[in-house]
């Protein structure tokens, strides 16, 4: 069902058929349905979509911090071939920091306004590595001067809010880098910051994992970030991956009717970007998803066949969409091929 | 840092030279102190020297600067009631009371911060369920019940401890303490708890509900997204930014008891400053009320100088100028 041969044979990370849902008291309310990605060694993943599509939570999850109500209710998560999804409380905090680093989107908020930042990277790095704490300040001040911190020696002793917003969301980066991660999960990490900065602090996240092989999981709602800097980029509506494939095929010749929509909203890139389909509405809440395609009552391009059953992840061309426009299509293809 | 002290220090000042007036003031309206000092019988001739030697007779401006005068050098008169100078009483009474509410507020302080810690870090827990009920009963009574109960389950069941007073007291110059002498120890037991068992139960509640708070902040999230340690997320991230708003709340609350060990020294005749002030009232003794009245405020301007000057040590935020680096 999942179009997996297109990322590298051996992923750094594996997601498989990954659902999420909170027991609330009204009822049990399905955030992620069947998700299922890959992240090969090296590639940056983009994941768009709009606000409330689950796109934190799929990263949440990942790192095994999903909150009370919230439950995984089915699938795998595979690191480098281990499965991580049930190893308990004390196997995920190894993979932690250690083996996944994240980024969240608020720098004025991620770092403990009591701690030097020295501190907190080397008591990342003390965390995760058998190393003395003169080699870990050592390892602190590397990273400081790697991510572009004018003045390094100087401002390791400094305390977060004598950092500027793009500062500190570079000292973010560099915790989330310390421990030499083999994914970093980034969750809107410029959402927060001023557009002067947005481009650079995008560009030096990508320049130090393309010069560690480090993967990219990118959430962002941004098209211009992904389009620039994604290998690949998946779009999510409603708890499910709608579309996923390579980033200039998804941009171009995007088959989800949402993902058509979501596309007409990025600035030229050179090619021609048709927009096929006006998105009005809203995204419905997790309570009151349709029956059938959750896209149905905005989608244009809506046949007979879209309230009845939820469309499965087919490929189509170069991308895997969940549309039922494409089943016939992905049958001849898959004929033909 | 130096303007935020001098405005402390400022608004101190204020705070005295108000509280001065108050005190200055109950000796116009509080009796008559030549009647007072004099008794009923004096001629008429006696009591215009006294007036004039108290110096009575000149404008208010000019009696309330000798007042204020006096007082900054602990100089409050003549008790009415015992004729001995209301300084050397003060210095009488203080150590009983000091002892009493500086032991008090270690025990709240210390046992509240660690009770509250361990409710917020295990929040679902059958102990941390009794420590909270256990709490409301300490928010909800009656000092003065609590210190009859106290008493009546070890002073008079138990026979365990004393009920009333210090014990023997053993004198270092002018200053005596119950602490070196077994029965001077033993006394100070029951009184220390009743003193401080409302505190406890205040700030360890205030520790619970700040550090549960501070646990919902992204930099916690963030510390366990880089895998630190549950302990340390606990005890070393969370509980620093807990402890900043405590600070204050329980500075001033042990402000309080200090100032206010009034009930627990009436309860166990106690021969500290609070029962000095209670038999004060009862006869209308404006001189030391008003002594009273000014230790009180005093003690409430050290805390409060003492509060900001620990925000400063706690609070990198406060420390530093403004080392914003420039650009992004
Ligand atoms: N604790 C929770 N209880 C119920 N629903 C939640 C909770 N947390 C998140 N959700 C829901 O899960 C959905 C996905 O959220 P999220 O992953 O944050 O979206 P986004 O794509 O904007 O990052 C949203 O509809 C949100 O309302
Ligand atoms: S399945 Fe139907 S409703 Fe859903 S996107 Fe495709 S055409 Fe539109
Ligand atoms: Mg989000």
């Amino acid at each position: 069902m999942m179009a997996a041969d297109e990322t590298a044979m051996d992923p750094v990370l594996s997601v498989r058929n990954l659902s999420l849902e909170f027991v609330t008291r009204r009822g049990v309310l399905r955030a992620l349905n069947e998700i299922s990605f890959d992240i090969a060694r090296g590639e940056v993943l983009g994941v768009v979509g709009e606000s409330g599509a689950g796109k934190s939570l799929t990263g949440t999850a990942i790192i095994g911090l999903i909150d009370k109500p919230g439950r995984l209710s089915g699938g795998e998560i595979w690191l480098k071939g281990q499965r991580i999804d049930n190893i308990g409380h004390d196997g995920l905090r190894k993979i932690r920091g250690r083996r996944i680093g994240m980024i969240f989107q608020d720098p004025l908020t991620s770092l403990n306004p009591l701690f030097r930042v020295g501190d907190q990277i080397a008591e990342t790095i003390l965390t995760h590595m058998p190393v003395s704490k003169a080699e870990a300040r050592a390892r602190a001040l590397a990273l400081l001067t790697e991510v572009g911190i004018p003045a390094p020696e100087n401002r390791i002793d400094a305390y977060p809010h004598e950092f500027s917003g793009g500062m500190r969301q570079r000292v973010v980066i560099a915790l989330a880098l310390a421990a030499e991660p083999d994914l970093i999960i980034a969750d809107e990490p410029t959402t927060a910051l001023d557009v002067s900065v947005q481009a650079q602090i995008i560009t030096l996240l990508k320049r130090l994992c393309r010069t560690r092989g480090t993967s990219v999981m990118l959430i962002t709602h941004d098209m211009g970030v992904i389009a620039e800097t994604a290998d690949r980029v998946a779009v999510m509506y409603a708890g499910r991956i709608v579309e996923i494939g390579p980033v200039a095929d998804v941009i171009r010749h995007p088959k989800h009717p949402y993902a058509s929509g979501l596309m007409g909203a990025i600035p030229a890139l050179g090619a021609k970007v048709q927009r096929l389909t006006q998105i009005s509405g809203a995204m419905p809440r997790l309570n009151a998803i349709p029956p059938g395609c959750a896209f149905r009552p905005r989608c244009m391009q809506a046949i007979g066949k879209c309230a009845e059953a939820v469309p499965p992840l087919v490929r189509v061309g170069a991308t895997s969409a969940r549309c039922w426009l494409h089943e016939e299509q992905d049958e001849r293809s898959a004929a033909h091929g | 840092m130096f303007a935020f002290a001098i405005r402390s220090l400022a608004q101190g000042v204020l705070v005295l030279v108000t509280v001065a007036f108050i005190a200055f003031s109950m000796f116009r309206f509080v009796g008559d102190p030549v009647v007072n000092m004099l008794g009923q019988e004096a001629t008429q001739q006696d009591r215009q020297e006294l007036t004039e030697r108290l110096g009575l007779n000149d404008p208010w401006p000019i009696q309330f600067a000798r007042f204020l005068g006096d007082a900054a050098q602990g100089e409050f008169g003549v008790s009415y009631r015992q004729g001995r100078k209301v300084s050397d009483l003060i210095r009488e009474r203080l150590p009983a009371t000091l002892e009493l509410a500086v032991l008090s507020a270690i025990f709240a302080t210390g046992l509240g911060v660690l009770l509250g810690v361990y409710a917020a870090i295990n929040r679902t827990g059958f102990v941390s369920n009794v420590i909270m009920t256990t709490s409301l009963i300490g928010v909800s009574l009656p000092t003065f019940l609590i210190g009859i109960g106290l008493i009546y389950i070890f002073a008079v069941e138990l026979r365990w401890l004393p009920s009333f007073g210090r014990g023997e007291v053993v004198r270092l110059g002018w200053w005596s303490t119950g602490l070196l002498t077994e029965s001077g120890r033993k006394s100070l037991i029951l009184p220390v708890l009743t003193l401080g068992f409302f505190q406890l139960t205040l700030i360890m509640r205030l520790v619970r509900a700040e550090m549960l708070e501070v646990m919902r902040a992204d930099f916690i999230r963030f510390a366990r997204a880089r895998g630190i340690a549950d302990r340390s997320i606990e005890l070393r991230h969370a509980l620093r930014n807990t402890l900043i708003p405590v600070v204050t709340i329980a500075g001033l609350q042990l402000g309080s008891v200090i100032a206010f060990a009034i009930v627990t020294e009436t309860v166990f005749q106690w021969p500290g400053l609070g029962a000095l002030f209670v038999n004060a009232v009862q006869f209308a003794d404006v001189p030391v009320m008003s002594a009273y009245l000014m230790f009180v405020a005093a003690v409430f301007v050290i805390v409060n100088l003492t509060v900001d000057l620990l925000y400063f040590i706690l609070d990198p935020r406060l420390r530093s100028g403004r080392r914003v680096a420039k650009g992004h």
